[in-house]
């Protein structure tokens, strides 16, 4: 059964100045919902306490297959994961980073192999396999970021700002990427986005971050 | 000036044949270093990566701590040990004074600062950008260490090989808790400064230059190994 989550009254606040209000919602079916807002408006803060990588002031944030609510740790970590706006690549080659997830799962060479090469391909990135990652254009660092999520099969993934700095070239090869993904349709894909005419042929589900909360747009 | 020459010649006389008396003393000096950097960079490293990834209280202390032990005066450090070690010394009981095993000690005691530091400055340079990727595709806090040390592994090998750089060329220490006993703890630089004394230069020239080549090969690795991190930078 597929992993759903609920975000329930999630308040969080940096320096007394708060960033989420209340900030409730369900994301229960498999499709792509894209997350809107201007910069500052709280997607990033609302992403990392969604990827358990920070804890909210108030509130809930709770993953669930059926209704058992799943424990939050590195199981379920594993399960889910957050592509940050800058991806963090490792000093070592493309195929390396991508395989990082696989590896850390304990996943053996040909498995991790046959995977790593699919989500490169996938990305367009399959001839840069044994490249540096540090030596790759922000775009490609971008591909890489996805190719390195995708390999470990996310039910929910969620993508911050994906095209932010990026040409607008990468920036339509990532859109292809995109849409390919929500073909194959079987996860939860949250994307935050401040581009409009992104977001609209991106979206099964239009979502809006407005004052600290989520709003269907 | 003739005597200068004269050294040199006999010097590379000995280098040449492979004295036997020259290349014992070459086995011990990489003996001894080379152990104390094992044990320097098991106590260091831990040091290091844990105060470059752990925020604890006592942790500025401890790092203030290792950036003064990485200038301690060799010396002060042999007086030390001595006192330890001598006889009526709290650890006389261990007979170890006057032998490699303490030589050995000594050496640790100067080099897993060097190691501690260098690697703690290495991590707290690799981006928060590793550790959260790393913890966005799902390792656990022991993988997310081992990334971190493995991003930060040229400056790590830099900080060992420094360390490394610092024991081979170290006497102060070594001549107070080791004795320079012929054939037994006698090493490279207390036998160079001993043949000084004794006015046997040839000797003490030649262990000079195979001691400058080797410091001249460290730093080559050195240098390498750095050239390598930026590179990939």
């Amino acid at each position: 059964m597929n992993l759903k989550l609920t975000v329930s009254h999630v308040c969080k606040s940096y320096d007394k100045k708060p960033i989420l209000k209340d900030c409730s919602f369900l994301f229960e079916k498999s499709g792509t919902y894209i997350l809107m807002g201007p910069n500052g408006s709280g997607k990033s803060t609302f992403f990392r306490i969604c990827a358990l990588l920070e804890d909210p002031d108030a509130g809930e944030v709770n993953y669930f297959s059926e209704t058992n609510i799943s424990k939050k740790d590195v199981e379920l970590r594993r399960r889910i994961t957050l592509l940050l706006p800058r991806v963090g690549v490792f000093n070592t080659t493309v195929f390396k980073n991508a395989a990082y997830g696989l590896k850390i799962r304990g996943m053996k060479g040909p498995e991790i192999r046959e995977k790593v090469d699919k989500a490169l391909e996938f990305v367009g990135m399959i001839h840069k396999t044994k490249q540096n990652a540090l030596t790759l254009s922000s775009g490609e660092i971008q591909r890489l970021g996805i190719a390195r999520a995708m390999v470990i099969e996310p039910e929910i993934l969620f993508l911050d700002e994906p095209t932010a700095s990026v040409d607008q070239e990468n920036t339509e090869i990532i859109e292809d990427i995109l849409l390919r993904m929500k073909k194959l349709g079987n996860s939860i894909v949250v994307i935050a986005t401040h581009d409009r005419v992104q977001a609209e042929r991106l979206a099964d589900w239009l979502l809006l971050m407005k004052n600290g909360m989520i709003v269907s747009a | 000036m003739d005597s200068f020459i004269e050294g040199f010649r006999k010097a590379f006389a000995l280098i040449f044949y492979l004295d036997q008396e020259l290349l014992s003393i070459i086995f011990l000096s990489l003996k001894v270093s080379g152990t104390a950097l094992i044990i320097a960079t098991a106590v260091g490293l831990p040091i290091g990566v844990l105060t470059g990834v752990r925020r604890f209280s006592g942790r500025g202390f401890i790092i203030s701590l290792l950036n003064t032990f990485m200038g301690l005066p060799p010396v002060v450090v042999g007086l030390f040990l001595y006192l330890l070690l001598s006889r009526r010394g709290p650890l006389g009981f261990m007979a170890l004074l006057y032998s490699p095993s303490a030589m050995i000690i000594a050496q640790s005691i100067l080099a897993f600062p060097i190691v501690a530091a260098l690697s703690h400055s290495a991590i707290i340079k690799i981006e928060p950008l590793i550790k959260q990727a790393s913890l966005t595709l799902g390792a656990t806090t022991f993988q997310v260490t081992t990334t971190i040390m493995r991003e930060a592994r040229y400056g790590i090998m830099s900080g060992v090989i420094a360390a490394l750089g610092r024991v081979m060329a170290e006497v102060g220490a070594i001549i107070i808790v080791g004795g320079n006993i012929a054939g037994y703890t006698r090493v490279m630089t207390t036998t160079i400064a001993l043949e000084t004394d004794k006015g046997n230069f040839e000797l003490a020239l030649a262990l000079g230059i195979i001691l400058l080549m080797i410091s001249l090969i460290i730093n080559m690795i050195l240098y390498l190994i750095q050239k390598k991190g930026l590179l990939q930078r």
